[in-house]
């Protein structure tokens, strides 16, 4: 089989200064994530533990398989937003096996402003739940959460993706034969008492959890009753009287044991495994070279297939229409014994490599092989020559075959994400089943560079057209904050706190968290594909 | 050549009997009891008669079915195996009574050798040494008294009928004498009938070693070398091999042409075996003989290529033994295991139960493995409790030790307490390496061989757990890295705790044990989860959970 030979130098200059600076990253973000991972503080921790509670993170691996891989979704949700303070947007969410099966973890984080719903962790908890309906993986929510963080309500609580989305998800969802599992460890209240009501099957920790519409406190202003939070809306309460519950917990452990006695009986298997899986074989390169490939200048070209050469099964790729439109590289694999079809820039977009794209996209559809993209676009060609050439429908034929194939698709930014290249690329609005960045990627609607000299263009423009003069320094200074707001925004870190992505990986992971997703797709039954006009 | 043959006999024998057969072309007509009828020798032979009820009286020791079951399916003659009749002369005389050959000696060998005293009283005269002692008729307690001054002290008294320890008294002084004797006396009554006993002097530091013989009807007696079997409990084999690490060649050769001219002293015909006692001074002295094929006879057939129930049938058809004795040559060494169904923390007491599971290496050249069970059979209070032998060849004797220590780790028993771990501690021993093997061996090593019971920490019990789990996500089809146990975090060190742990417990666990590693074996690993009643789920979990988070694991490296 034809596998990859890497022309990589691992002992150049260049691959050296290259991998400083991608591991450098490498080690940036897992301190970061490190600081997120420690939730609301180590203060906030100890009164939580004081109460007999688990960290959150200790009840996720409480219900985990021993060993299982733990796939968490956006760490960095609300990095650099809210003040800082609400690390992780105050919820863990993540793929993970229970009981041998693949599901999605939900757990509030009540060291985090009580678990309270930022907008983020309304976004973040809505994107796990999707996860959940694409993948058709049942959910697993550890409930500990106050409810929606009120002095944010407007941007929380009105609009279609807001707050009551979750129910309305959990409701569908459990229609779609998805199974329902709340665990509540902590207090729900108003509208969080929903999550429990709207399970398929709940269990409620004696003397922890809580579920009341409302409070004791609003109980006692609106009526003048006054009773504790553990009779109105307790374990005992809900497991023997109101039946909002079903299952009584000691302690946060037991629950966790029983939720994972819920999973054994759930009585749903996936689908049978495709025809095409393979023996794993690893890659005949290591993952830590892909931190030498990627020139710390992103301007600078390199040939992306030595990053697929360290990503797919025995380096093994048999690559499709090598020779034609070769800015965009194309070709099936196995990563990690499941057969892939792998899309990757390797330069600007021309017709031909728009085509090229397009028509690979559908023989994998037509195969019922997922698609792998691996993004690093400026964009498409401009001029008049290829505008005369038809881009825009060459372009059209590549988004229309992104957006309608209904293979699982995955993507990750291994590079900058830029203007109409991220639509055909499968960015986020074309439904990938997940995305992912590098630390070293970018993503905005064009480079910051590109953005300053168009606006300059347009303002040099009006300004001499009434006659007047721009100098170069004033140029420079109108185009400067610019540049430095297009590196802000196109940041990673800025994109994953917004959910523009399910995370940023450490480029070494890459192989194994696309293993795991693409394994976890599997959950889902293959989909026909029907495609839309391709104009000609 | 016989043409059909009946098998008086079931178990492991009966089917380790219709294997050769079979190579020969022999029919084979198996007999069993009520309590036997699913039996794989049953399943193996060509028929199979039922004998009647349970119980030995009601069906394997009764010798006028037999004999009739034969006649019936026209079998031309009966292998009685080992155990019930084989070494009852008045069965061997009905079954040539009614015409038919009987795989064994001459009743009057059986009858010659039945008795210890007479049979050492003949073989003295043949020339074979015999431990000193007084094997009189003489029985008068004073007298016996006297004797036993005259052969000196330590010295024991036994049953003359006696077999299996019982009747059998160490008497280490003078003044211990006339309770002992006894104790003995009475010991003997309840057992056997027959209160006569024998003195001899007590060998110090005592091997029990014995030959292989083989004789035939046209003269010719030869010796298969030796068994060491010194390795017992209650008087009772567990472990046997050849060649013994405590002979050199010239004891050997002296002790083989003991055999065999005790062997020709009573015209022997068939398979037998002379049972020596060597002393720490290396002076050998006959025991016994035992007129039929021993439940260790692979080990010899292991190291000489032989088929010792080939000779057996051959001799009985009346050919020629197969071989002289210069033609008999050896290669490497072999070892033999008794798997029984028995508790070894409890005086190795019988147990018995229905063998849920009950998986074995897969058999080779160089592993042989010979059973009567299968999986889901009982084992009961009728009979025998051995489960299976377990049998290794290796070049040397450390390499037999290593595929017998690797066999019995691929080994897995359930339902049933067994001495499977007694034997691998039993093998493990460094004194078993050594080749220190007398028959003191078990009680000597008591504490090492047989650790007191609940004593498994809760920490081997979820290595164990550990193992088994990941064995069996490992065994799950399709190569999923969902799979992967190794508890991968995305950005963050993996949750490594459990393995570390589970590495860590086994590695304390087993130094203070002075066993291999335990869950370097799944089989082993799942016995002790299951053996203490916790499902391994439960340990898993308890592992899981009660570990206290530390932030860096030592499987994560830093990038």
């Amino acid at each position: 089989m034809p596998a990859i030979r890497s022309r990589l130098d691992t002992g150049s200059e260049a691959f050296r200064a290259n991998a400083d600076h991608h591991r450098a990253l490498a080690r940036d973000l897992r301190e970061k994530v490190a600081k997120v991972a420690e939730g609301g503080g180590a203060e906030a921790q100890k009164k939580h533990a004081a109460r007999g509670k688990l960290l959150p993170r200790e009840r996720v691996r409480g219900l985990l398989d021993p060993g299982s891989p733990f796939l968490e979704f956006s760490q960095l949700a609300a990095f650099g937003m809210y003040g800082d303070e609400a690390p992780s947007a105050g919820l863990i969410t993540g793929l993970a096996r229970v009981e041998g099966r693949e599901v999605v973890v939900v757990a509030n984080d009540a060291t985090v402003k009580g678990g309270t719903y930022y907008p983020i962790t309304v976004k973040k908890h809505l994107r796990a739940q999707e996860i959940a309906a694409q993948n058709r993986l049942p959910c697993i929510y550890l409930v500990d959460s106050g409810g929606a963080f009120l002095p944010l309500q407007d941007e929380v609580f009105p609009d279609r993706d807001h707050f009551g989305r979750i129910f309305y998800n959990q409701a569908n969802l459990s229609a779609m034969g998805i199974p329902q599992v709340a665990v509540v460890m902590g207090s729900c209240t108003a509208g969080g008492a929903y999550v429990p009501a709207m399970c398929d099957e709940s269990i409620i920790v004696k003397g922890q959890g809580t579920i009341f519409l409302g409070g004791p406190p609003l109980v006692k202003a609106a009526t003048g009753e006054v009773v504790s939070a553990e009779e109105l809306g307790g374990g005992d309460v809900h497991s023997r009287t109101s039946g909002v519950t079903d299952h009584l917990a000691d302690d946060d452990r037991h629950a966790l044991a029983i939720a994972r006695e819920i999973v054994r009986h759930l009585n749903g298997a996936k689908p049978p495994p495709p025809p095409g899986l393979r023996p794993v074989l690893e890659p005949r390169y290591a993952a830590e070279e892909l931190y030498g490939i990627v020139p710390k200048d992103p301007r600078q070209p390199f040939d992306v297939r030595e990053i697929i050469a360290r990503l797919v099964d025995d380096s093994d790729f048999h690559e499709f229409k090598a020779l034609y439109g070769t800015t965009l590289v194309t070709g099936f694999a196995h990563l990690w014994g499941q057969p892939v079809g792998i899309v990757a820039n390797n330069g600007i977009l021309f017709s031909e490599s728009a085509l090229k794209g397009a028509h690979f996209v559908e023989l994998c559809s037509q195969r019922g092989i997922p698609l792998v993209f691996l993004q690093n676009i400026t964009g498409f060609m401009v001029g008049r020559r290829y505008e005369a050439g038809g881009i825009a429908k060459d372009g059209a034929k590549l988004v229309t075959a992104v957006s309608c194939a209904k293979v699982p698709k995955f993507t990750v930014l291994i590079g900058g994400s830029f203007g109409a290249g991220n639509y055909g690329m499968c960015g986020r609005a074309f439904n990938p089943r997940f995305l992912w960045s590098w630390p070293n990627a970018r993503i905005s609607v064009m480079g910051g560079e590109q953005a300053a000299s168009v606006l300059a263009t347009v303002k040099r423009d009006g300004i001499e057209a009434k006659g007047g003069a721009w100098s170069k320094d004033e140029e420079e200074a109108f185009k400067s904050p610019i540049r430095e707001q297009y590196e802000r925004q196109g940041h990673p870190y800025y994109a994953t706190a917004r959910l523009w992505d399910d995370g940023v990986i450490d480029p070494a992971d890459t192989r194994r968290v696309l293993g795991l997703a693409i394994a976890a797709s599997r959950n889902a039954p293959p989909e026909d594909t029907r495609f839309g006009v391709f104009r000609m | 050549m016989f043409g059909k043959i009946l098998i008086a006999n079931r178990g492991e024998i009966a089917c380790r009997i219709i294997r050769t057969c079979r190579r020969l072309a022999i029919r084979t007509v198996a007999v069993y009891s009520e309590a036997d009828a699913q039996a794989l020798h049953v399943e193996r032979a060509d028929e199979a008669w039922c004998l009647g009820g349970p119980r030995p009286a009601d069906s394997y020791l009764r010798a006028d079915r037999l004999i009739a079951i034969a006649e019936a399916s026209g079998a031309e003659a009966i292998h009685p195996g080992y155990g019930f009749l084989s070494e009852n002369e008045d069965f061997a005389r009905a079954v040539e009574a009614a015409g038919l050959a009987f795989i064994g000696p001459t009743p009057e060998a059986i009858e010659a050798m039945g008795l210890k005293d007479r049979a050492k009283a003949l073989l003295e005269k043949a020339g074979v040494p015999v431990v000193p002692g007084y094997h009189g008729e003489n029985q008068d307690a004073d007298f016996l008294a006297t004797q036993a001054s005259r052969l000196g002290f330590p010295l024991l008294v036994k049953a003359v009928a006696g077999g299996g320890g019982k009747g059998m008294r160490l008497v280490a002084e003078a003044g211990e004498f006339h309770p002992q004797l006894e104790a003995a006396r009475r010991e003997a009554k309840g057992a056997f009938g027959d209160d006569r006993v024998l003195l001899e002097r007590y060998v110090t530091g005592p091997h029990h070693i014995e030959f292989q013989v083989f004789g035939d009807t046209h003269g010719n007696c030869v010796h298969l070398f030796e068994r060491e079997c010194s390795i017992q409990r209650r008087h009772q084999k567990v472990l046997e091999e050849t060649p013994s690490p405590f002979l050199d060649e010239a004891l050997r050769a002296r002790m083989g042409e003991a055999a065999v001219a005790a062997a020709r002293a009573i015209g022997y015909r068939g398979a037998g075996t002379i049972e020596f006692i060597v002393g720490e001074d290396r002076r050998f002295y006959f025991m016994e003989m035992n007129t039929r094929l021993q439940v260790e006879h692979p080990v010899t057939e292991m190291i000489t290529g032989e088929d010792l129930v080939e000779w057996q049938l051959r001799v009985a058809a009346g050919e020629p033994l197969p071989l002289a004795q210069e033609q008999l040559l050896t290669a490497g060494h072999a070892i033999e295991v008794r798997l029984c169904a028995e508790n070894p923390a409890n005086g190795f007491l019988p147990e018995t139960g229905r063998l849920a599971v009950l998986r074995t290496p897969e058999e080779a050249d160089e592993l042989r493995l010979d059973t009567g069970v299968r999986q889901g059979d009982a084992v009961s209070v009728f009979y025998d409790s051995m489960i299976a032998k377990l049998v290794a060849w290796g070049g040397d004797r450390p390499e037999a030790i290593r595929r017998l220590s690797g066999a019995l780790a691929d080994t897995e028993i359930l339902g049933v307490g067994t001495n499977l771990a007694f034997l691998e501690r039993v093998v493990a021993h460094p004194a078993f390496r050594a080749g220190h093997t007398d028959t003191g061996f078990i009680e000597r090593h008591r504490d090492d061989l047989l650790p007191p019971a609940g004593e498994v920490p809760l920490e081997a019990l979820v290595a164990c757990a550990a193992r088994v789990h990941r064995d069996e996500r490992a065994a799950t089809p399709g190569d999923s890295p969902w799979e992967d146990a190794s508890g991968w975090r995305l950005n963050r060190p993996a949750c490594a705790r459990w393995n570390s742990g589970a590495r860590t417990a086994s590695r304390s666990w087993c130094r203070r044990r002075s066993t291999p590693a335990m869950p370097a074996s799944a089989s082993r690993a799942r016995r002790t989860a299951c053996a203490s009643g916790l499902p391994t789920a439960t340990a898993c979990r308890s592992s899981w959970t009660t570990r206290p988070s530390s932030p860096a694991s030592p499987a994560t490296a830093p990038r």
